[in-house]
């Protein structure tokens, strides 16, 4: 097959030059691409155990390391506040950046994520149902969350496939933002009907997105149905590759792309809708990480998922760093993500080389 | 199995260009649960280790024929039959392995590179949690090879032109390494210069054994590329066999409505419209 008569370059050789600087990409995979995640990895590691002695006790700065020798309840803010909270940090930006790289690749479109989509808000619904009609334990409350997460991505999805206006990409964001709009008027229902001298409260600032007071049984509840929605989708990662493809290639080539899409979006509304339970709801990391994390290496999902997961990682941990140590009271983490992200997504749609189709 | 192309094309059996290697058998197809009917009762052979174009007006089925032979669309009535064998019998993956796929016009909505795409060309030979290996690589290099697209391997698939794009839409299916392989309106969004290479590269396959079906409007095209060609009008096959038996002006005319007129120069058809 290689044996063709003669080989010559294609027309478009004659225009390289001005390709060759859109071609600044990382090329073959093996020991190279290796390199951007010990880097990753390791900011994250670091990160990880600054959060540890970063803080405001016993003053605002850093624990030095002998101090947590020496103070009993040092090493208890250590191990029982700090520790989860920076794990929880971890998994939120990790979920909800893989959920994002996941939804923008499946549905082909590059400006969804989570809170774009219903998943998020449809989460939050769930929650706060369960905390102010029903008072329920917290495995009812994630069920629910993620319960209506999936319903909030399917009406999206649905009403998506419905619209008689605009492509694909427009009519996809408008569904999602009326069916968030939807369970945000729910919530707000919700909000209206608890109890404002105890329920009220908690409900608010548990929707303005935070970690605050997350423990350890948070963190147990929290960990499995995060775990196994992301090793799904990263044992998947390069199957999400064909499934943003057309439905007929990807039949052509073997996969079941109907089937397939569910399992892998499945996975991901329900580790985010975990997420969302404990942590409230925290935009733009599922829009802007998978965005940054294609610039980085390409938009090949083997690479970019792991990339995602841990830009995700280090993107809410440092957020979540700053809302517990800026001020002596507490920001709320949605806050800070909004910002931070907000402005960065605007960065980066700003600068060269984005490019939207359709 | 080894992997690379030049190994196991010629493994594959050769079959005798009399015998079909994808056959349909009394075909009925409509869209909205039958109540749109498309095809009806249509049977046809497809040649092994030949070109066949499957011509027919605008809205005749063809489209709606290639899916069906891919397996995508399922028949409500009749069978498609690949090798012999009901082409609801084979697992994906097997079917994956064997008919390959180039629609007219594929959306690819984020820039891989060239090279990351025809890999994608792999995935039936791989398990559904599986990665593309070094014998996957060098499948998807060869086939990118084969079309002449090896010096592009690395640029990021929307920046290709549109012939290059359909050059690497075919590398893709011919990393799937596959018998027969469907194309759907392969030349419609090609210049003169890139209809010809896209020819050039469809006999040199040919050459090498593999299968090609390809649905078409335009008679010249189908004349100049295909030894065999099936003729459809309402869903149903006019004539099929012999493209030069196949593609004459009463036949064309009788499909498309029009007069059209046939010559031959040189020992080759021109086929003129009115």
């Amino acid at each position: 097959m290689t044996a063709l008569p003669d080989q010559q370059p294609l027309v478009a050789e004659a225009a390289a030059p001005a390709q060759r600087a859109l071609d600044r990409r990382p090329t073959l995979p093996a020991p190279l691409a290796a390199r951007p995640f010990l880097w990753l990895s390791l900011l994250l590691l670091f990160i990880a155990l600054l959060s540890l002695l970063v803080g405001r006790y016993p003053t605002p700065g850093i624990l030095s390391p002998s101090a947590l020798a020496e103070d009993t309840m040092a090493r208890q803010l250590v191990l029982n506040l700090r520790l989860p909270r920076m794990l929880s940090a971890i998994l939120l930006g990790m979920t909800l950046a893989a959920c994002g790289t996941v939804l923008q690749m499946i549905f082909r479109n590059p400006l969804v994520e989570p809170g774009f989509l219903g998943v998020s808000q449809g989460a939050a619904f769930g929650a706060a149902l369960s905390i102010i009609a029903l008072s329920a334990p917290a495995l009812v409350r994630e069920g629910l969350a993620a319960a209506f997460a999936c319903l909030g991505l399917a009406l999206s999805y649905l009403l998506a496939r419905r619209m008689r206006y605009g492509g694909w990409i427009l009519r996809l964001v408008l569904s999602g933002i009326a069916v968030s709009a939807l369970f945000s008027a729910g919530v707000g229902i919700l909000k209206y009907m608890a109890d404002p001298l105890t329920e009220l409260p908690d409900l608010v600032f548990w929707m303005l997105g935070g970690l605050w007071g997350v423990t350890w049984t948070d963190l147990a509840y929290l960990l499995p149905p995060v775990l196994a929605g992301l090793v799904i989708i990263y044992l998947m990662r390069w199957r999400l590759n064909l499934l943003a493809l057309d439905d007929d290639t990807g039949f052509s080539l073997g996969a079941a792309p109907g089937r397939e899409r569910v399992l892998v979006l499945v996975a991901a509304v329900v580790a985010t809708a975990a997420v969302v339970s404990v942590a409230g709801i925290v935009g733009w990391i599922g829009l802007l990480v998978p965005h940054i994390a294609r610039r980085l290496t390409g938009a090949n999902a083997r690479q970019a998922m792991p990339a995602s997961l841990l830009l995700g990682g280090i993107f809410a941990l440092v957020c979540d760093d700053l809302a517990r140590t800026l001020l002596a009271g507490e920001i709320p983490l949605g806050i800070l993500a909004s910002l931070f992200g907000a402005v960065l997504f605007m960065a980066l749609m700003l600068s060269r080389n984005v490019r939207v189709q359709r | 199995m080894s992997k690379t192309l030049s190994a196991t094309m010629p493994g594959q059996p050769v079959l005798r260009s009399s015998q079909g290697i994808l056959s349909a058998s009394h075909l009925s197809f409509g869209y909205n649960g039958a109540r749109r009917i498309v095809l009806q009762d249509l049977s046809l052979e497809i040649p092994a280790g030949a070109i066949t174009a499957i011509l027919g007006p605008n809205g005749s089925g063809k489209t709606t024929l290639l899916r069906l032979l891919l397996g995508v669309l399922r028949p409500q009535a009749g069978q498609v039959r690949l090798n012999g064998r009901g082409l609801e019998a084979y697992s994906r993956r097997e079917r994956g392995q064997l008919l390959g796929l180039v629609p007219q016009d594929e959306h690819i909505p984020f820039d891989f590179s060239v090279l990351e795409y025809v890999l994608l060309g792999r995935a039936p030979y791989l398990g559904t949690l599986q990665m593309p290996g070094r014998a996957d690589y060098e499948v998807a290099l060869q086939s990118l090879a084969a079309v002449g697209l090896e010096p592009m391997a690395q640029r990021p698939v929307p920046n290709l032109s549109g012939g290059e794009r359909q050059l690497a839409v075919l590398a893709r299916a011919l990393a799937q390494q596959p018998q027969v392989l469907l194309m759907d309106e392969p030349t419609s969004h090609l210049d003169l210069a890139n209809q010809a290479r896209l020819l050039e590269i469809m006999r040199s396959l040919v050459s090498q054994g593999v299968t090609l079906v390809l649905t078409t409007h335009d008679p010249g095209l189908a004349s100049s590329v295909a030894g065999h060609a099936v003729l459809m009008h309402k869903g149903q096959v006019l004539t099929a066999g012999p493209a030069g038996s196949v593609l004459t002006a009463g036949n064309l005319t009788q499909t498309y409505g029009v007069p059209v007129q046939v010559f031959e120069v040189d020992g080759r058809r021109l086929i003129l419209l009115p």
